[in-house]
């Protein structure tokens, strides 16, 4: 218990945790007029650029992204990817991360464009 | 600094592609996080430590026994043995005022060992199922505090679903979530007999039944967290997305030994905090019937995912296969 404590305490490195979506761009669930030009998700926990991946997929289950998806230098809790031009519809954004302490998670979420690219 | 470069060991196996072999991990079904529950059994193995977990009461009288309170402080740690496998150790302390002599009592109660294994686990359908086979060890705990001189066995199922495989219709119902369980708690004695001496000087035999009972319980919860992340970022600050209100359910029906039907149970409306790496959870303990008790009791929790936290060394399984 007083191990746990003094690291949390401290914020001892061999603390990291998993990563779990903090936001995204288009947000979660949304509907947005304009066709967005990319998607960028922010994770609760810097990533591990080689094993994270995010792709975008139409209705239709076609690919719509510019891929493959890029861990940001500069925020490595962000992961990117450019879009195609994109008409209206739903699409949905699928995750699979490695957390720099090696956990795994993965997730998806869908928004909607109501206007053209 | 934290280093960001994976061990050569991960990379080897991220190579060798045994990349599920790293998603084990605390609650985790896919994109569902069940969090650790306060009141009944989590049907997931996990390295975690809850600690402590409290708990205050107040009892009313009746005409054998003065109205009282009872107050306890437990701990519980879980470790994987191997990914699926994990074995957990649990005690606690409680204070009787008054236990059933009259007098303010205080002490440990029995040691709890439970071996559990979490045999299928499905991400899609965010399903957990496991077994758990649990021993309470007789006479480790202070018997002026109700602590029994036998051993208690405890075999048990465990379930957890999330609806997060519902249709996009029912966009606003996949946030909610099930866990449960069913348990039988076998005494290994009957009865206890207390031998004492009347007025006349005679010898009286009181005999205390242990009736065999059905344990059962389940928690219904609604995930903040997983609305914000899958189905809708609806704004909510920061600490109240994540915030999983609960309400779990415990009964115990006692099956035979003149108990029969003497249903005791509780309802337990709360809330957890769910951080990075430990979480916070609270919950009013509710009686179902009169036999249970009439006051409003509570329950709080801090705990850990060892996991999280060391994940490299402590809070990782003892062995992989």
């Amino acid at each position: 218990m007083a191990v746990v404590l003094a690291a949390l305490l401290l914020g001892a490195g061999v603390a990291s945790g998993h990563a779990f979506l903090d936001h995204a761009e288009p947000r979660v669930g949304s509907t947005v007029k304009a066709a967005p030009a990319q998607v960028r998700v922010w994770f609760t926990q810097d990533l591990e650029p080689a094993f994270s991946t995010l792709e975008v997929v139409s209705q239709g289950g076609d690919r719509v992204d510019r891929g493959p998806a890029k861990v940001d230098s500069a925020s490595p809790a962000l992961l990117q990817v450019p879009l195609k031009p994109l008409g209206p519809g739903t699409y949905r954004v699928k995750w699979r991360v490695l957390s720099v302490d090696t956990h795994v998670t993965e997730g998806d979420f869908t928004f909607r464009v109501t206007g053209p690219p | 600094m934290r280093s960001r470069r994976l061990s050569a060991a991960v990379v080897a196996a991220l190579v060798l592609g045994v990349w599920p072999a790293l998603a084990a991990a605390h609650g985790l079904a896919g994109k569902r996080f069940f969090p650790s529950t306060l009141t009944i059994d989590d049907p997931f193995v996990s390295d975690e430590l809850s600690l402590p977990t409290f708990f205050h009461i107040k009892q009313p009288g009746d005409s054998g026994t003065p109205p009282g309170q009872v107050t306890s402080l437990s701990g519980e740690f879980s470790k994987r043995i191997f990914p699926d496998l994990g074995l957990t150790l649990a005690g606690d302390w409680n204070l009787l005022d008054p236990a059933s002599n009259g007098k303010t009592e205080s002490g440990t109660g029995n040691l709890e060992m439970t071996l559990k294994y979490q045999f299928f686990t499905s991400a899609a359908h965010e399903t957990i199922l496991s077994a758990a086979f649990g021993w309470e060890a007789g006479g480790t705990g202070r018997k002026k505090i109700g602590a029994e001189s036998f051993d208690v066995f405890k075999p048990a199922l465990l379930f957890g679903k999330g609806l997060g495989d519902l249709p996009d219709q029912l966009a606003w119902m996949k946030p909610f979530a099930v866990t449960g369980l069913v348990e039988g708690v076998l005494p290994t004695r009957s009865g206890n007999k207390t031998f004492s001496l009347n007025d006349d000087g005679d010898l009286d035999i009181e005999i205390e039944k242990n009736p065999n009972v059905l344990h059962w319980g389940f928690a219904v919860m609604y995930s903040l967290p997983y609305l914000q992340s899958f189905v809708k970022d609806v704004g909510l600050p920061a600490i109240i997305r994540q915030l999983i209100p609960i309400v779990e359910i415990d009964i115990n029906n006692p099956l035979d030994r003149g108990f029969a039907g003497k249903t005791t149970g509780t309802v337990n409306p709360g809330i957890i905090w769910a951080g990075k790496y430990f979480q916070l959870g609270l919950e009013a303990v509710v009686p179902i019937n009169e036999r249970t008790g009439k006051n409003v009791g509570i329950r709080g929790q801090v705990h850990f995912f060892i996991d999280d936290i060391f994940p490299n060394t402590l809070g990782k399984p003892l062995f992989r296969w």
